[in-house]
């Protein structure tokens, strides 16, 4: 296990941070325009002494393996807009907010998911199996900027029941989070349903029918086990877009979030602010995917680490 | 004197191909052939949207203002008086278009890279599939909204940023089945004949891996789109006066409390487009899978 880590560690997750770092770096300097190109005319003074200041003056190559030294050391750098505050304390702030919103919607979806896949498995091809894979698809085809603005017309303007937007009580998080994990529910349930139907006629399930088990039993504790294993693989991805995928969510809902940061970073133009999060966002991801590789071979022998 | 034998030639019995059983079995599928209907209706009356619109898709009445569906305005009309009907066909055109283009231009780079991993093999194989891996880590939707605000934002920018984030799963899914195609004897005939590399793959290989391509293909159109929208909706796609659905639903959006249709009938739109598309992936699923051609 250690081993596996360390190697996936230094194999695979510096290489890949690095390369992402490499590519994101030349083309957002590479593009016209830069951070304080933005602002009305600034004077040439001052805009050489803000480009001095940052080591913007320096030559492409010495300003890129300068990033990449103090990045090392865990230095993201300050941030071009939000004078006096470094990336990482912004990010530290802002990233709590998307992973509540992330961890609600994943949790809905989970639930949700997992109980309409295990219903429509059942009996296949009947009512009880179209009904809820039906319901399940509109949440793949209502897109997240439509079913958004839709609830809040329905149970915040009309019903009045929760908060149009914000984030400050507790049921705030009940709409954003129902919207971002709508199209998730869809792919969990099918995945379920999936895995399920392939359990079911499997000859362990019959020995556990055979050997006098009553249905639940069976369901729960011989069948949800190994028909499960493609909604754990389908975790790692889930989770890393429920997080990384809350622009809109956040927008919609006016959420103080990372996701909301990153968008305002990129039409600011801040360098730092947006490379800061392109490589946090991909070290989750990494992370993510390795956290469900380890859960995968725990639910499956078979399975060894590599 | 020898056309006597055509006749008798004609009259062996046809082995049906995978392409005919496949299509055969598409059309015994009620929900992909009713999104096909579906998606073809739209796709017509969006391309003769210049002839067919009953309004200008810019011709603004200001008098009249905002008003919800009646007889002169099936679908209503938005705060500049521009008919409501009109513009959701106008947007059908651009997201369509994109939906399409951007997918063209991702089953190009997914097949072309994934064919050549998978022929060359080796350390080149090893060298691109790594690469792959290393960009599954990449936030894509970021990348997009980076490249469309550094850049212009024009259409043919945001064809290339949406197929250049698209690409991965293909190329993934091109390399694995041509992997065990050139094994294959007419494989090994071709490179006894001496043809060049390039024609093998892309003559002899590339035509037998098309069923998983058109399967995966079709299911990618629909997150291309989507990706489309989300881009307008964020304000970073298709600039106004232009319009494409997402913008709809973003101007929708803005102003729903007052006038819910505008929200509404973009909305569905979209959604019956998305739909559709995947209710035709499914089916040719289904149809195309070699798996399932037994039954």
């Amino acid at each position: 296990m250690l081993k596996f880590i360390l190697k996936r560690f230094f194999l695979e997750t510096i290489p890949s941070l690095l390369v992402i770092a490499t590519i994101t770096f030349f083309l957002i300097r590479l593009a016209p325009g830069g951070p304080f190109s933005g602002e009305k005319s600034i004077d040439p003074q001052v805009l050489a002494q803000l480009n001095a200041h940052y080591g913007l003056d320096k030559p492409l190559v010495v300003q890129y393996v300068n990033y990449l030294a103090n990045v090392s050391h865990g230095d993201f750098g300050p941030s071009f807009k939000y004078p006096n505050r470094s990336v990482t304390e912004l990010i530290g702030q802002s990233f709590p907010v998307s992973l509540e919103l992330g961890l609600f919607a994943l949790i809905f979806a989970v639930v949700f998911g997992v109980g309409a896949g295990i219903v429509a498995s059942l009996r296949p091809n009947t009512f009880s199996d179209y009904a809820p894979m039906s319901i399940a698809m509109v949440g793949i085809c209502v897109p997240t900027f439509v079913l958004g603005p839709l609830l809040i017309l329905v149970f915040g303007l009309h019903l009045e029941i929760f908060n149009v937007s914000g984030w400050a009580f507790p049921r705030d998080r009940v709409l954003p989070a129902l919207t971002l994990g709508m199209a998730y529910v869809a792919y969990i349930a099918r995945l379920t349903r999936g895995g399920m139907l392939e359990m079911l006629f499997q000859d362990f399930i019959r020995t556990a029918r055979a050997k006098g088990l009553n249905e639940f039993q069976v369901l729960f504790k011989h069948a949800l086990k190994g028909g499960l294993l493609p909604v754990v693989s389908f975790l790692g991805p889930a989770a890393a877009g429920l997080i990384t995928g809350s622009f809109v969510v956040e927008t919609i809902f006016q959420i103080p979030g990372l996701g909301r940061f990153f968008v305002m970073a990129a039409f600011n133009r801040d360098y730092t602010m947006i490379m800061g999060i392109v490589l946090f966002y991909a070290f989750l991801i990494i992370m993510l995917n390795t956290l469900v590789d380890i859960a995968l071979t725990m639910l499956n022998p078979r399975l060894k680490l590599k | 004197m020898n056309t006597s034998s055509i006749p008798v030639m004609s009259k062996i019995p046809k082995g049906s191909s995978l392409w005919k059983a496949g299509f055969r079995r598409f059309l015994k599928n009620p929900l992909g052939l009713s999104g096909c209907i579906f998606l073809c209706i739209l796709a017509i009356l969006s391309l003769l949207a210049p002839w067919i619109a009953p309004y200008s898709y810019e011709a603004q009445d200001l008098s009249l203002g905002a008003v919800g569906p009646n007889s002169s305005h099936w679908l209503g009309t938005d705060i500049l008086g521009r008919d409501l009907f009109t513009r959701v066909l106008y947007g059908g055109r651009i997201s369509l278009l994109v939906g399409f283009c951007a997918t063209a231009v991702s089953v190009l780079i997914g097949v072309t890279y994934g064919a050549i991993a998978g022929y060359r093999g080796g350390i080149l194989d090893t060298i691109m599939m790594r690469f792959v891996d290393v960009m599954y880590a990449f936030p894509f939707t970021i990348f997009v909204i980076i490249l469309m605000v550094f850049f212009d934002r024009s259409l043919v920018l945001l064809f290339v940023a949406i197929g250049a984030v698209e690409w991965l799963t293909m190329a993934r899914i091109v390399r694995s089945q041509v992997l065990s195609i050139a094994k294959q004897e007419f494989v090994e005939a071709a490179i006894i004949m001496g043809l060049p590399r390039r024609r093998i793959i892309f003559r002899h290989i590339v035509p037998n891996i098309l069923g998983p391509v058109i399967v995966y293909t079709t299911l990618t159109i629909p997150g291309v789109m989507l990706l489309e929208a989300f881009l307008s909706f964020l304000g970073l796609g298709v600039q106004p006066p232009a319009s494409s659905w997402g913008l709809l639903i973003r101007e929708g959006a803005e102003s729903m409390e007052e006038y819910p249709w505008l929200l509404v009938f973009p909305g569905l739109m979209l959604s019956l487009t998305l739909f559709s598309l995947n209710f035709i992936g499914d089916g040719l699923r289904d149809a195309l899978d070699p798996r399932s051609s037994l039954d």
